[in-house]
């Protein structure tokens, strides 16, 4: 389970930040997202929670989206794993 | 390359830019584009598109939406009647053969043509995403609005959202607009191969998506 959403998610992010093959591979649980990354701004985000949804059929209430879930990658995938698992 | 046409507004016809590549032949393809900033993201991609269809002998007109891009009208004052106005008066106006309508251009297009549809989505996915983008920068500012309340003034007063001025007929069509695809073929972002471009933080091109998007639209066109 955490591995294909970890891929999914992986493929969402290198699609919402034109990341290469290579930096999509590389993320880790470390990596930083939110405040890390320049790219990602309020629109991103929005655009990268609403294909979260799309894609893992979870529907994400706006006071669950807070910086510690969209921090690092580790994270954002625990989050994503513990709504599909709910 | 850029030609005008007689766009209808609130205060009578406007003449609106329409990028074109026009050659008087048979097979003539409107294309309605995606709305909001996904618009601008996807631009390089159909004019690239459009560029390998007059290669392959298939005329192309992409225009704007009024109060969009070029548009002399207030965006304020446009709503999803007013834009499927538009569009099919464009229609109309360049003579179009067929029609490809991208994403949100899927809740304004002429469905009386026949042609495709490229990942429809519905009003109220774009306006949820909006909204949401507004909660986000508005708590990182310190305010607490929530997607809920904006709603509710969006649908009375209008509603400043990731930097447009949505009046209230547009807040209220989009809550409950559906794609309005009828016997178009649907193309999907998997069909294209790639990563879908309207969903990039930076707006950027592909030429093998424009190839792919090229090719599978004058294969339906030919047969």
């Amino acid at each position: 389970m955490g591995n294909d959403t970890g891929l999914t998610l992986r493929t969402i992010l290198r699609d919402v930040l034109s990341l290469s093959e290579e930096r999509a591979a590389a993320l880790d649980a470390e990596t930083g997202l939110f405040g890390a990354m320049p790219e990602l701004d309020s629109m991103a985000v929005a655009g990268l929670l609403t294909e979260i949804e799309d894609r893992f059929d979870i529907i994400i209430e706006d006071d669950e989206v807070d910086g510690e879930m969209l921090e690092t990658f580790g994270a954002l995938l625990t989050f994503v794993d513990g709504k599909r698992g709910a | 390359m850029n030609a005008g046409w007689p766009c209808p507004g609130p205060g009578g016809p406007t003449e609106e830019l329409a990028v074109t590549f026009d050659r008087q032949r048979r097979h003539r393809l409107l294309i309605v584009p995606p709305l909001f900033d996904e618009m601008n993201r996807t631009r390089r991609f159909l004019i690239e598109t459009m560029r390998r269809l007059d290669i392959v002998g298939v005329d192309s007109v992409l225009p704007d939406l009024p109060g969009c891009n070029e548009s002399v009208q207030a965006f304020e004052a446009q709503s999803l009647y007013s834009w499927r106005k538009a569009m099919a008066q464009a229609a109309a106006h360049f003579r179009a053969s067929h029609v490809l309508a991208v994403r949100g251009g899927a809740l304004v297009f002429p469905n009386a043509l026949p042609g495709w549809v490229l990942e429809p989505v519905k009003g109220a996915s774009l306006l949820r995403q909006m909204l949401r983008a507004r909660t986000l920068a508005g708590r990182e500012a310190g305010l607490a609005e929530s997607s809920a309340e904006l709603l509710e003034i969006g649908r009375e007063e209008g509603l400043d959202l990731a930097g447009y001025r949505l009046g209230a007929a547009l807040v209220a069509g989009l809550e409950s607009a559906m794609p309005l695809d009828e016997g178009q073929r649907e193309i999907r972002q998997s069909d294209l191969g790639g990563g879908a471009l309207w969903l990039r933080a930076e707006p950027g091109e592909d030429p093998g998506q424009a190839n792919a998007l090229a090719a599978i639209i004058a294969e339906g066109i030919a047969a």
